[in-house]
């Protein structure tokens, strides 16, 4: 066991944990914040996604005392006070979702995206490109690329 | 009406607790006291099981049960069953296996459940489940169908000899033989229909509940339909009779077809609940939802279509084998017969068709149906072959479909269906024309100065939707009626309550069916709650799949809002001193027609509820329950174009576009239609590209994982160029046909006919991986 001390969504926590939990874990059964979601066990489908210390990581391939220590963000955490962040609403207005599954991991993807490339950067081509670690199996990609074009606009 | 109404583009309701992380998903229940089902799964494609050997795993931490197949059907519980019957063509019932939650002497495939083990972990469970030590005696397998037909193959199931399940046809076989061997043109072809993993993003999971106190179940869930999940669990696998066994489907992620059935782990943890006093949670992995979930497709078809002189088709003769698995899954056996061979009829006007299907086991996971179901089948093999046919005769692909589209409606196949309406030279003009089809010639020359092969396919596609009448149904096999039931609730402030058993697992329910009120009574969406997916709460319901939601979940809920139309009137008639035929409903206020005088909508609710003032001998109260059962099925058709460039030096293809041109009828929300035509697509796309669920010799899953099972990711796919062509279907009240499916069903074939067409090659076989392309543009 460990004990770990980090940020998650502004909030310092602290808990002992076995070495070998995830972070991902950590978060659903530790915290109870189950936006952050497992789609599969090879670190493929990037339902997972969250921020650490402002970065996309895959929260199923990073052990939770890999994270003490750091600033962490998830899906629940994005939105300040009642205000959307603008990616999430761009995916509202675009119907970049349908089952919401892959949902939370595509728009932590997306801000982190935009923070990269820079929003005045991201053509189709790109934002298809840096979706290569993130699945989807409702939307066919087509309103999601849409969804981060519009976030991408908001944010800047 | 509303400006939320019938074909306006609302946003949807659904999206804030999902954008937000605040959806709410099986796995994201806990119950105090919880504890973790690790199943543990046969290694080996065929064995018989001569002992396991628990006493290790029982002395784990945290371990309080590890239990086996006999302890499973000693507690009574009944094996899974297949509840579509069909006959051969002997008349003979189908050779139905037995399929036991947990294996008790055999194991069929590898992922078969051979014993599970419950802890107060997860990390508890698996390790106890990797100690429990099973003595295996491997038997011979047998993986493709083709196999398990030959003489001497192993044998399954015992009731099921020479694996053959059933052998079927439809339609007439002399005169079908008689009017190919009379045709001018005769074009033959093998095609093979891939097997798929359909693959939500959500795995499929269980919580189980057994309250002592109150003899009662409770049951989370990934389901498409809880109704249909509590009825099976309790008449046929006695768990618990219905009234004691609540069923939940709460959020899901995804279905497409896979969590329509009852799977041996929702009935492992409801009975394990109970025998081991705590409750129960399971939750799939990848890797498990791969070796388990049933999967899709794998038919190997041989067929022939004969031509006249003038083109049109005089013969269509098809065989066909279909791969159902190791066992019978709830609707698996409707999927290569009814839901397949009935559509072989295509877009097209064909005087004779007959089919035979032979349906077999083989040691591989249980087959069932996945988007499209069948339908993606037969229109893969009718479009194929069109486009193959167009070629061989030197006819322009588009010009032989329009010679054969049929043109008048109702139109009766020789394959059951009558097509009620449709305008097929429309979708087929539209999509041409956004393709921009008459300039291909010189895109292809532009592509091969740059050393690429251009090519363009296209799909004619039909597919039978709004399933389904429950009477034609159960007299093909069907061991349920396909009807849907629909409550309006009206509250007395004048809000609305719709309960439905539909269930929306991405499809925007929430949404779409509050459109309705919205049309109706000008109320806006967000006084209207939709509520789905508890069997508490809806009285019945026969779930969400094969693009019924529409055409039949709505119809149930038009139906009942009729009823409270006619109810809020007469009270309103009262209560104004009017006539009941002049009352009108608009903008949320209850008017006298060429009158100054109305009331508003809460109010003539509240007076519903307050029961002061109503007609002599009306009952209070404004909430109306309405069972819609359909007329016909709907006939949802389009034509897909789709344009590629193949690079002949690595054989990998590149979508440049694609078009789709659809038939849905009348859409209630044009923004989730597209998005339906977009995921289904995506989904064609990954069949004929990347998609293979494979096998090896010994029966091993090698595409387990997405490292090795090729999902569509978003740099593989274009963005897509829709339109829509309404017909209205003429067989439920609001002209609806449903656009579910359609995507998968009809690009598959368009994709693969543009790549033959670019490499000049008809011979190739789905996924259309750069190896199998090179090799056919290199002639390996």
């Amino acid at each position: 066991m460990s004990k770990v001390s980090m940020t998650v969504n502004g909030k310092t926590v602290e808990r002992e944990v076995e070495d070998r939990m995830l972070l991902v874990e950590f978060l659903r059964e530790e915290l109870n914040l189950t936006g952050t979601h497992v789609g599969c066990d090879t670190s493929q489908c990037g339902a997972c996604v969250v921020h650490v210390d402002g970065k996309a990581v895959k929260s199923c391939t990073q052990l939770a005392v890999q994270a003490s220590g750091c600033e962490v963000v998830t899906i629940e955490g994005l939105a300040t006070g009642g205000d959307l962040h603008p990616m999430q609403a761009a995916f509202k207005e675009n119907h970049g979702l349908q089952c919401g599954f892959c949902t939370p991991g595509m728009i932590m993807t997306a801000v982190d995206l935009v923070n990269r490339v820079g929003a005045g950067n991201l053509d189709e081509k790109t934002i298809r490109e840096n979706l290569e670690g993130n699945i989807c199996r409702c939307t066919g990609y087509h309103n999601i690329v849409r969804s981060i074009e519009a976030g991408a606009k908001a944010m800047a | 009406m509303g400006v939320e109404g019938i074909g306006a583009r609302v946003l949807r309701k659904e999206d804030k607790r999902f954008i937000t992380g605040k959806g709410r998903y099986t796995d994201d229940f806990k119950m105090a006291g919880m504890h973790y089902a690790a199943f543990v799964r046969s290694p080996h494609a065929h064995a018989k099981i001569r002992g396991i050997d628990k006493s290790a795993a029982e002395a784990m931490p945290g371990v309080v049960g590890v239990l086996d197949g006999k302890q499973l059907t000693g507690d009574g519980i009944g094996n899974l069953i297949c509840g579509w019957m069909i006959h051969s063509k002997d008349g003979s019932p189908m050779n139905m296996g037995a399929w036991s939650a947990i294996a008790t002497e055999h194991v069929r495939y590898v992922g078969d459940a051979a014993a599970v083990v419950v802890a107060d972990t997860l990390e508890n469970a698996r390790a106890a489940a990797e100690a429990v030590v099973i003595d295996y005696e491997e038997l011979p397998h047998v993986i493709r169908a083709v196999d398990a037909l030959k003489d001497g193959a192993p044998q399954l199931h015992p009731e099921a000899k020479g694996n053959l399940i059933y052998d079927w046809e439809i339609g007439e076989k002399d005169a079908t033989e008689q009017a190919i061997a009379g045709a001018a043109h005769v074009t033959e072809m093998e095609i093979v229909n891939n097997r798929l993993s359909p693959n939500p993003m959500e795995p499929r999971a269980a919580l189980a509940n057994y309250d002592e106190a109150d003899d009662h179940f409770t049951l989370y869930t990934t389901s498409q339909n809880p109704h249909v999940a509590r009825l099976v669990l309790s008449a046929f696998y006695q768990v618990a009779p219905e009234h004691k066994l609540r069923v939940i489907a709460p959020d899901v992620g995804g279905g497409f077809g896979s969590k329509i059935y009852i799977y041996p782990e929702e009935i492992v943890c409801l009975w394990a609940s109970k025998r081991l006093g705590v409750p129960v949670k399971w939750t799939s992995d990848r890797t498990e939802a791969f070796l388990t979930d049933a999967h899709g497709r794998d038919h190997v078809s041989k067929a022939r279509i004969g031509f006249d002189k003038d083109g049109k088709i005089v013969g269509f003769s098809i065989d066909t084998i279909a791969n159902i698995g190791a066992y019978m899954s709830l609707f698996s056996s409707s999927v290569p017969t009814y839901l397949y061979a009935t559509l072989l009829s295509g877009q097209y006007n064909i005087a004779n068709i007959h089919c035979n299907v032979r349906t077999v086991y083989t040691n591989t996971a249980p087959v069932d149906a996945y988007r499209g179901a069948g339908r993606p089948e037969a229109t893969y093999l009718v479009e194929r072959i069109m486009e193959t046919a167009a070629r061989e005769m030197g006819m322009d692909p588009a010009e032989l479909r329009r010679r054969n589209f049929v043109s008048e409606f109702p139109h009766q196949t020789p394959v059951i269906m009558c097509y009620d309406a449709g305008d097929y030279n429309a979708t087929l003009d539209a999509a041409l024309k956004a393709a921009d089809y008459a300039n291909i010639g010189k895109r292809k020359e532009e592509a091969k100065a740059r050393g690429k092969l251009r090519g363009i396919g296209l799909s004619c596609y039909i597919e039978a939707c709004g399933i389904a009448p429950s009477a034609a149904v159960g007299s093909l096999g069907a061991g349920v009626g396909l009807w849907e039931s629909g409550e309006i609730r009206v509250n007395p402030v004048g809000t609305v309550e719709i309960l439905t058993g539909s269930h929306s697992h991405g499809q925007g329910h929430e949404t779409t069916f509050a459109q309705l009120v919205n049309e109706r009574f000008g109320l806006p969406v967000d006084n209207v709650q939709v509520i789905h997916g508890d069997t508490d709460k809806v009285q019945f319901g026969m779930g969400t799949y094969g693009s019924r939601s529409g055409a039949v979940g709505m119809s149930a809920l038009v139906k009942a809002l009729d009823k409270v139309e006619a109810k809020a009137k007469k009270i309103a008639a009262h209560l104004m001193e009017a006539d009941e035929g002049d009352i009108v409903i608009e903008d949320g206020e209850v008017k006298v027609a060429g009158t100054d005088r109305k009331l508003g909508w809460h109010e003539v609710c509240l007076a519903a509820y307050t029961g002061h003032n109503l007609p002599q001998g009306m009952e209070p109260g404004l909430k109306e329950t309405a069972f819609y059962d359909p007329t016909n099925f709907t006939f949802p058709a389009g034509t897909y174009v789709c344009e590629v460039e193949v690079d002949p030096e690595t054989g990998k293809t590149e979508v440049i576009q694609f078009v789709a041109a659809d038939d849905f009828g009348v859409i209630v929300n044009p923004m989730i239609v597209e998005g339906q035509v977009h995921g289904g697509i995506t989904q064609g796309i990954g069949q004929a590209l990347l998609e293979n669920v494979i096998y090896d010799d010994n029966g091993q899953l090698l595409t387990a994982s997405y490292m090795d099972y090729a999902m569509p990711r978003a740099d593989d796919v274009p963005s897509y160029k829709l339109s829509t062509h309404e017909t209205v279907c003429p067989g439920n009240p609001m002209g609806m046909k449903g656009c579910g499916e359609a995507g998968a069903i009809g690009s598959p074939p368009a994709l693969i006919n543009a790549i033959t067409d670019a490499i000049g090659n008809n011979n190739l076989t789905m996924p259309a991986t750069p190896a199998r392309v090179w090799a056919l543009i290199n002639g390996k």
